[in-house]
């Protein structure tokens, strides 16, 4: 059972201020730091005031259209009470970060938690800052603190009728003593947060201005192509460059790390094309002749094993309860391995000189960065300068695994020094050479009783484990937590559950794709229960509200969006409708899905109904883009996406075998917002947690065929 | 080899056969113009080539020769061509590394269709977002049909 997390916190964080440049300068000092930074002239600036009334707030983590970069520092200046118009956005300077002990907490952006994750401390910062300059007025004007009043950048007391913008109280501020105890507002005086304020970053990506890493340009740069062993594990045997070497433009061609060659050129079309002239022999230590069948083997097996790893929130005695029930009903689900396919392949440019190491990169972990070329280059990490850019796109791809930094890095290190060097992978690259969403396979088991109530519940989860492969993180307990989320808390009261893990390694490298375990989880546990709805006999939505009694948020979600779309209502003849329910990343998300399907199989989408709760909502119309667009997400992944493995490499390539939904196979989206308040839910990852089974519960409405494997099109379907 | 971008005319040195997006971002410097996938799959390289949207990943640069080629840099001098300002409205882009190409192709198919229909805009916006704005793309350019034809007599 789900229930709201405590959102406000009273956590305390310890505040420094300076004087600068005529203006005043606020920092905090963050969770888990031990020094107190307050006496010191070196802080961790998240405010900056002005002399010109301009209110500057450090943006710490990443933007990739996902949208904090506006949220986040609305945060900011709701509790500070300032005028929109007066915020500028400076992203924090990452080498000042990690000399500070990474003073501004965290950067990765990742797991829908900027907002989630900051909202204390943001809120706290702005807070303050509007407290000192209050303590300035009264100071100032003789009055008390208590009489003056700041709204949308004026701070003003009514008996005297005096008024003042920030900047000319900006200095005496900063003297005053830092407030020990400052009260966050009520969320019924937001002005701020909760305003769908037009994103920051969008007028750059109307004009060509906007620049992402792919962008960089320096002087006396060189471009490098790199083509990396495409068996995962397999290193460069020999290569044989003398035709390559002899084109135009070829500066040099090397193996890099053992598992990739490179041309150097002086323009990247060049190196690219050269490299296709060079003979690589590659060594595919052992992993040669892997293939996709192989590894469902692999999986199957997992199913069946003996030793998987119990979860926690297990109860009561399903066994019993199986054997008791009236029906029992079992199923068998397979997600397959996704690529992220950002539309900005991965690449980065990195510049070596004696004495500092430079690199440029679209990324989702600026940190991430910083210790790739650490590990790679051996210097101190206070060498490491990181050119912020947008990223053109993530979905994970650039939070976990910075791969691409070092393979830059490494080809720099090649070259004379102070050369910069810009690595562009082809898109071919970058889809033979993710990080995968993991494959997995789920068996559910249940049982209904004489009411038609689920009585007894198991289920076996086989996936591989990211943090594990990647990093070498141990699971707790033998269960990979990120893909088991959707199993382990269920939204439904069930006595007896037993559910367990069966961690299922190969050489396919692993990733966060957006959604992670939600991405696919959802596929077998809100199809599971359509297939429990259909042995009692009963309609899907109303059998989830009987088992849903207890748990107020998810039913409140789902019977909002089953409302949106009158589910009760009977749909047009020929159409069919699907539903499900998801609480991913502290946020509680429903979809429904209206559909036809004709006797070819095509799939005509009319309606989509996507609703979510996210507790407190900061910009209203971000929310709505990050639902509409996870839409698009989770429909291309169910109808075409698939990954797959032929000789110990990944077979697709390119948007022509991978494919992307477009414009013409857009749906009609309607999303349903709700904020109840008590808690702060994630936003870009959870949308499309409900979207792939209330599609496939449509189908199944539609044909009676019920999708247990994807992509669909390998059961005879198309999207109109 | 003259190329002549944006109203400006470049002399560039380059293989005839290096495709016309590399001239454009590596040689001109003008990077608004993206690459994604190489083989006119996803259109991120859109440019036109005498109003035609093009794209630029496959096209050699020997075939622009003499043309007049516009990039999203020389859509307007200041982000003010409706199409631009209706993606602002609308809030059209997430990470917005596609929408150059989105928007040189939704600016041609209103060159040659004032009042385009939904279907029209099936057929002439096949440009992939990963991002998935394509709702809001569709709202921006009927948002803006029929308001643009005084900006191509000009």
């Amino acid at each position: 059972m789900n229930k709201p997390i405590t959102s406000l916190s009273r956590r305390r964080f310890i505040l420094s201020t300076a004087t600068v440049s005529g203006g005043f300068a606020l920092g905090l000092n963050m969770p888990g730091k031990a020094q107190d930074a307050s006496q010191s002239n070196d802080i961790n600036i998240w405010v900056e005031i002005r002399p010109d009334d301009t209110v500057t707030i450090k943006y710490a983590r990443c933007e990739m259209g996902q949208g904090s970069m506006t949220s986040a520092p609305q945060l900011v200046a709701d509790e500070l009470d300032c005028n929109w118009d007066q915020v500028r956005i400076d992203y924090v300077d990452v080498n000042e970060h990690v000399r500070m002990n990474r003073a501004w907490g965290d950067m990765v952006t990742v797991g829908s938690q900027t907002i989630r994750n900051s909202q204390d401390y943001l809120r706290q910062a702005g807070a303050s800052a509007r407290a000192m300059l209050v303590a300035a007025a009264a100071s100032e004007w003789g009055v008390p603190a208590s009489e003056i009043g700041v709204a949308n950048g004026v701070i003003s007391h009514a008996g005297s009728g005096r008024q003042s913008g920030f900047g000319a109280l900006a200095a005496a501020a900063a003297a005053q003593p830092v407030p020990a105890n400052v009260t966050l507002k009520d969320p019924a005086d937001w002005h701020i947060i909760g305003q769908p304020f037009p994103r920051v970053d969008i007028p750059a990506s109307v004009d060509g201005s906007q620049v992402y890493g792919i962008d960089t340009e320096l002087p006396g740069m060189v471009y490098a192509a790199v083509a990396s062993c495409p068996v995962f594990g397999g290193t460069v045997r020999s290569f044989d460059a003398s035709k390559a070497r002899s084109r135009k433009g070829v500066i040099d061609i090397f193996a890099v790390d053992g598992n990739a060659v490179a041309v150097v050129a002086d323009n990247w079309w060049r190196a690219n094309k050269a490299l296709q002239e060079v003979e690589i022999q590659w060594d595919a230590n052992g992993n040669g002749d892997v293939s996709s069948e192989d590894i469902l083997n692999v999986f199957r097996a997992s199913l069946d094993a003996t030793d998987a790893a119990p979860m926690p929130n297990n109860a009561g005695d399903a066994d019993t309860a199986l054997a008791g029930a009236q029906q029992v009903v079992e199923a068998e689900y397979f997600t397959p391995f996704l690529s992220h396919s950002p539309m900005e392949p991965m690449g980065a440019t990195v510049r070596i000189d004696s004495d500092r190491v430079d690199i440029w990169a679209s990324t989702q972990a600026p940190e991430g960065l910083v210790s790739e070329l650490v590990n790679a280059l051996g210097v101190p990490q206070e060498s490491i300068y990181v050119h912020r850019v947008q990223a053109g796109g993530g979905f994970g791809r650039r939070g976990g695994s910075s791969d691409f930094a070092r393979q830059a890095a490494l080809i720099a290190a090649e070259l004379p020094q102070g050369t910069p060097v810009k690595l562009l992978w082809t898109r071919e690259e970058d889809t033979q050479h993710d990080f995968y969403r993991p494959l997995a396979m789920y068996r559910v088991k249940a049982g209904l009783d004489a009411n038609n109530m689920i009585s007894g519940w198991k289920a076996r989860i086989a996936s591989g484990s990211i943090l594990n492969q990647m990093r070498g993180v141990p699971l707790r307990g033998g269960v990979d937590f990120t893909a088991a989320e959707g199993f382990t808390d269920l939204p439904y009261q069930i006595a007896d559950q037993f559910q367990d893990f069966k961690l299922t390694p190969t050489h396919v490298p692993l990733g966060f794709w957006r959604t992670v375990g939600w991405s696919q989880t959802p596929f077998a546990r809100e199809q599971f229960i359509d297939e429990l709805a259909a042995a009692a006999g009963e309609d899907p939505y109303h059998f989830r509200l009987k088992h849903m009694a207890e748990d107020e948020l998810s039913r409140h979600i789902l019977v909002e969006v089953a409302n949106a779309i009158g589910w009760d209502t009977p749909p047009p003849a020929g159409n069919f409708r699907g539903i499900a329910t998801t609480e991913p990343y502290g946020s509680y998300t429903a979809a429904a899905v209206e559909l036809s399907v004709n006797d070819a199989g095509v799939i005509n989408i009319h309606r989509i109904i996507q609703g979510i709760n996210t507790g407190h909502m900061v910009n209203p119309d971000n929310v709505s883009a990050q639902l509409e667009g996870a839409t698009v997400w989770a429909l291309t992944a169910a109808m075409w996406g698939e990954i797959t493995i032929d000789e110990g490499r990944v077979q697709e390539s390119n948007f022509h075998n991978y494919r992307m939904l477009r414009m013409s196979q857009m749906p009609e989206v309607e999303t349903v917002l709700h904020a109840t308040g008590g808690f702060w839910g994630g936003v870009g990852e959870p949308g499309q947690a409900p979207i792939l089974p209330a599609f496939c519960n449509a189908i199944y409405a539609a044909t009676g065929t019920r999708v247990r494997s994807l992509p669909l099109m390998h059961h005879g379907f198309t999207l109109a | 080899m003259e190329l002549r971008v944006n109203n400006q005319v470049f002399d560039v040195d380059v293989e005839p056969e290096m495709p016309l997006l590399w001239v454009i971002r590596d040689m001109l410097n003008l990077k608004g113009t993206k690459f994604a996938c190489g083989i006119a799959q996803c259109g991120a390289c859109t440019v036109h080539i005498d109003g035609e949207p093009v794209r630029s990943c496959s096209f050699p640069v020997a075939a622009a020769e003499g043309k007049a080629i516009t990039t999203i840099e020389g859509l307007s001098e200041d982000a003010s061509h409706p199409i631009q300002q209706a993606w602002i409205k609308h809030q059209v882009p997430q990470c917005g590394y596609c929408q150059s190409g989105q928007i040189m192709a939704a600016v041609s198919l209103l060159a040659k269709k004032a009042q385009p229909t939904d279907a029209d805009i099936n057929a002439a916006m096949t440009n992939i977002c990963r991002c998935g704005t394509y709702k809001r793309i569709r709202e921006a350019i009927h948002d803006v049909a029929g308001t643009t034809a005084e900006f191509y007599q000009a």
